[in-house]
């Protein structure tokens, strides 16, 4: 226990070297505003993959509908930012609940679905979320909703992003985390050894779903206008690219994956009618050379320098 | 609600429904084999239709030589992918292979909208559509063509896998790759039949759809695909009839909704059919209920 | 499942090398000076690609003829171009890329309405330009009443075509009934419908069904069916010419006879591929010019020599915004946004590829007119030239 800590100080410790530094960048316009747009976007992805990651990763339950949660967050957050003058935070819990209310809601019946049926249907609810706003006409419809001041900073996303990660490592290393990852491994198995696996999996479904919001919320307020487009099934299956890329059931991977695919498609911003050519072959490539994703189930915290920097912490604490 | 406009409704949705049907039965062959959801059908789809409007279009052959030409061509071109793409990741995590299906379905469709535009096509007229009155009601020859051949091939592909010695070992493979392997069963080669027919059923469905609508454009894959898939999962995954009788459900559910409630809920309308049949029967209306053993 | 240090390594190189080598290429594309860039953003992956893509062929076309005439005041025009992949907040990413990576000193594009109203924002906080081409949602250049100093449009604005239909139903075609038929993912669609309702039913009409549809649908069977059943005098499908032929199409195959109302989404030869001359006959729709006109041949000329087709209303529009923006730079003798914007305030009489546009200082919109046409057998003719109101 007392190891577990002194780790989560070290990496709390290195995550605020971090953003002083990036905030350094960004405040002596080093990074132009592009890459200060970009950093945004991947602290966004980060925090959409790490979640999907405790549903899918962790929890072994195939979620397709995760833009949708996402779409819930962002309009709950806008309406109240910008019509009802709520506070940011507090409109981004809003959001947060609301998303993760649906999740519970939602992932109450159909988590008894298994596999790919489970898959069909959590995207078929994504798609529904999506046609209600559209038809919502108080909230833009289709053309979307416009005027959202832009609010959304890199310090509000950074500490967002690290409460994301510290509260899912720590779920995920908690009883019921340990029930959820007993869930992927087998759930029967977990059902005989005494886990009520339908109030784990329906509390993984809410957490992930929760935190989609919240980053619905920073993603709405970092363009001025939000509309149903921006939460297709293709999003959803975005932040499972990312995921899957980065390694199921490692948030080190779920980083990995958001700030590859992110940068990657910055990086290729130049030539556009290759980017999404290459990204696509990229892709199967790195699927084909490890199928398991970058990291696997591997977390950064237990290779090799870190280990080395993290136990002699242990020896001078 | 009127009888002649439900009638009419039922007319619609069975014809839609035929074109998911034709698409959902290369999908779920496909994954009643390998168990792969192959997000790139809709864009094999796409393919099989270009090829068709290039053969009628530039080599100016007929309806059903180009029909041929692109069913063969584009089961080569599902073969070739499952060697490139799926094949290394025959011992990967399925959810591994479905990630790359989808970039190979971004592939697809980026690779196609830099080559021939993303402007969509337009198909010559190559047959006479027909219009029959019955009464008050309009079927036209085009729709029947759809609906007969689905059915056919729906017949035929039961047929093949029911029947024949191929397709005892697609149950086989299907089953379990490696026990049929020690059998002496070449699962690679018969997965890789599976996937040359899937390709070509969905380059059909292409031709015919390029056909029927009159116009194709390199994204016009994913929509029918998303569709095809519910329509493959509706009536139980990997099950043949189930995939025609899935797709003319959802057509029929789609047509009934946009003609008696509103037409804008009529896509969330076919997935809440969807979701409520999957928690009734979660495994689809022919699906079987498999029992897990720890 | 371990992962070997030498892969570790290896891709964190890859990444840092991808990083850098941006940011390096960013910072090394500075103003060269003998060249004034001008960004594109255009939707050219997606599904609006096809919109997109023809807006920037009309604006290559522009932009070709001014650097083959001499360039702007000897300088050549260098294009940037940039994907909105189809989606408002990559329009937006963009927008930042052009602006701050780029450092362009103007923007054209994108086509859809939705992804240049996100971007108008970022652009308009960074006082650089925007030409609209199709935006034709007023809310584009105008928020909360004022105009965005920096943010501009070539096209005219949805309530002028939604007004000039309804007026064209109620008066020529006697019309009492409508239906609307609208594509409810795009606010182009819904925003047309809306002012044609309130038009049509102020002059006395009523509109008796709405329905919808969503883009890149095939089948509008069931839909139409129940439209059939409300028998009314005109059918409005303000729409994109995709869906517009299939609609068509299927509407006549259905046995719908009534006359049906369009709007510049149905100027594209594809229309009558899709649905046939004879499926097309009896409908009406506005558009900003016609093609028989004198003073469009020029373009309409250019434009099959350069791609060896007809242009589309999009290639037109994307034409326009490029002549509108070759003369402001002329004018403006100078890169500096501040009198860029100033001489796209002042466009007066200008001649572009679809007719002559006046700016208006107070809405950004163009004083343009516009022209309704019908389909027979197949041909484009001319039912009416609406002279611009001064709105």
């Amino acid at each position: 226990m007392k190891y577990l800590r002194t780790n989560d100080l070290k990496m709390l410790a290195f995550a605020l070297v971090l953003f002083a530094v990036l905030q350094g960048l960004i405040t002596g316009r080093v990074l132009n505003s592009f890459w200060q747009l970009n950093i945004l976007i991947v602290g966004i992805n980060i925090i959409m993959s790490v979640s999907l990651n405790l549903i899918n990763g962790y929890t072994g339950q195939f979620s397709l509908g995760h833009a949708g949660f996402m779409a819930v967050g962002a309009y709950t957050a806008v309406v109240l930012t910008t019509n009802f003058h709520v506070a940011f935070l507090p409109a981004l819990l809003a959001g947060a609940a609301a998303a993760g209310f649906l999740g519970f809601l939602i992932g109450l019946p159909t988590l008894r679905l298994r596999g790919d049926y489970l898959a069909i249907a959590t995207l078929g609810l994504g798609e529904i979320i999506r046609i209600v706003i559209m038809n919502i006409d108080h909230v833009g419809g289709a053309a979307g909703f416009k005027g959202i001041p832009h609010k959304t900073t890199f310090v509000w996303v950074f500490f967002i992003m690290l409460f994301t990660l510290f509260f899912i490592k720590n779920f995920v290393n908690s009883k019921p985390g340990r029930a959820c990852i007993a869930i992927r491994e087998n759930e029967i198995a977990a059902e005989a050894m005494g886990v009520n696996t339908t109030k784990y999996k329906v509390m993984a479904f809410t957490i992930g779903a929760a935190f989609a919001g919240i980053a619905g919320g920073l993603f709405a307020q970092c363009f001025y206008l939000i509309n149903p487009l921006s939460f297709t099934f293709m999003q959803s299956f975005n932040y499972l690219i990312m995921v899957v890329l980065g390694g199921l059931g490692s948030i080190t991977g779920s980083i990995a994956g958001a700030f590859v695919v992110t940068f990657l498609s910055a990086a290729l911003a130049s030539w556009p009618e290759f980017r999404m050519i290459i990204y696509a072959l990229a892709l199967i490539f790195l699927m084909m050379k490890r199928p398991q994703g970058l990291f696997g189930y591997m977390e950064i915290t237990n290779h090799g320098i870190f280990r080395k920097i993290l136990k002699g912490g242990r020896k001078h604490a | 609600m009127d009888v002649t406009q439900l009638v009419q409704q039922l007319i619609n949705g069975i014809s839609l429904g035929s074109i998911y049907a034709l698409i959902a039965l290369g999908y779920t062959m496909i994954y009643g084999i390998i168990k792969l959801i192959n997000f790139a059908h809709g864009d094999i789809y796409m393919v099989g239709a270009y090829i068709g409007f290039f053969s009628i279009t530039a080599a100016h052959l007929g309806i059903f030589p180009s029909l041929l030409i692109s069913m063969i061509v584009t089961g080569g071109l599902g073969m070739v992918i499952e060697k490139l793409a799926y094949k290394p990741l025959r011992n990967a995590p399925r959810i591994s292979v479905l990630i790359t299906a989808i970039g190979v379905s971004f592939f697809l469709e980026c690779t196609s909208m830099y080559f021939v535009s993303p402007t969509p096509r337009t198909f010559p007229p190559v047959f006479e559509n027909v219009a029959f009155h019955v009464g008050p009601f309009i079927v036209n020859s085009q729709q029947l063509l759809i609906f007969g051949i689905t059915i056919v091939l729906m017949l035929l592909l039961t047929y093949i896998v029911e029947r024949t010695k191929t397709g005892k070992a697609m149950r086989a493979a299907s089953y379990d790759v490696e026990t049929a392997q020690l059998m002496g069963i070449d699962s690679d080669r018969i997965i890789s039949f599976t996937f040359g027919i899937g390709s070509a059923l969905a380059a059909a469905a292409g031709v015919l759809v390029g056909v029927y609508y009159n116009s194709i454009d390199p994204l016009m894959g994913i929509m029918p695909g998303v569709k095809a898939f519910v329509a493959a999962v509706l009536g139980g995954i990997g099950i043949l009839p189930g995939a025609v009788v899935g797709g003319l459900i959802l057509g029929v559910v789609e047509a009934l909704v946009s003609g008696f409630i509103s037409s804008t809920f009529r896509d969330a309308a076919a997935f809440a059919i969807l979701i409520l049949v999957l928690l009734f029967k979660p495994t689809g209306i022919f699906g079987k209920n498999v029992r897990e053993k720890v | 499942m371990h992962f070997s240090k030498k892969s570790l390594k290896l891709m964190g190189a890859a990444i840092g090398v991808m990083m850098l080598g941006t940011v390096v290429a960013g910072c090394g594309s500075d103003d060269s000076g003998d060249t004034i860039k001008v960004g594109a953003s255009f939707e050219i992956t997606g599904n609006q690609a096809n919109y997109g893509s023809a807006g920037y062929d009309g604006l290559k076309l522009a932009i070709k003829q001014a650097n083959d005439a001499g360039g702007i005041n000897g300088k050549k025009i260098e294009l940037v171009e940039a994907d909105t992949k189809s989606e408002a907040s990559e329009a937006v990413n963009a927008a930042t890329k052009l602006i701050s990576d780029d450092h362009v000193k103007v923007i054209v594009g994108p086509m859809v309405t939705a992804n240049v109203m996100a971007e108008s924002q970022t652009a308009n906080d960074e006082k650089v330009p925007v030409i609209a081409p199709a935006g034709t949602n007023p809310d584009v250049t105008v928020e909360n009443g004022k105009v965005k100093p920096y943010i501009f449009r070539s096209c005219f604005i949805d309530p002028q075509q939604g007004t000039v239909m309804a007026e064209f139903a109620t008066k020529n075609l006697k019309a009492k009934t409508a239906v609307l038929y609208l594509d409810s993912s795009s606010d182009y669609s819904k925003s047309l419908g809306k002012v044609f309702k309130e038009k049509f039913e102020a002059a006395g009409g009523k509109v008796v069904m709405e329905e919808s549809f969503l883009a890149k649908d095939q089948d509008f069977k069931a839909a139409l069916t129940k439209i059939k059943t409300a028998n009314a005098d005109v059918i409005f499908v303000p729409a994109y010419y995709e869906e517009v032929g299939k609609i068509v199409k299927q509407a006549r195959e259905l046995g719908i006879t009534a006359p049906m109302l369009g709007t510049d989404g149905w100027d594209d030869p594809k229309v009558a591929d899709i649905a046939g001359a004879d499926a097309l006959n009896n409908t009406y729709f506005s558009t900003h010019y016609f093609e028989k006109d004198e003073e469009v041949q020029d373009f309409l000329k250019a434009f099959q020599d350069e791609y060896g087709h007809a242009p589309n209303v999009f290639a037109a529009l994307g034409y326009d915004a490029g002549k509108m923006l070759v003369d402001a730079l002329t004018r403006a003798g100078s890169t500096d946004p501040d009198k860029i914007a100033k001489a796209l305030e002042e466009t007066k009489d200008l001649r572009v590829g679809t007719g002559t546009i006046t700016m208006d200082p107070k809405t950004h919109n163009p004083i343009k007119s516009a022209v309704i046409l019908s389909m027979k057998n197949g041909a484009k003719e001319l039912v009416a030239k609406i002279a611009p109101d001064a709105e």
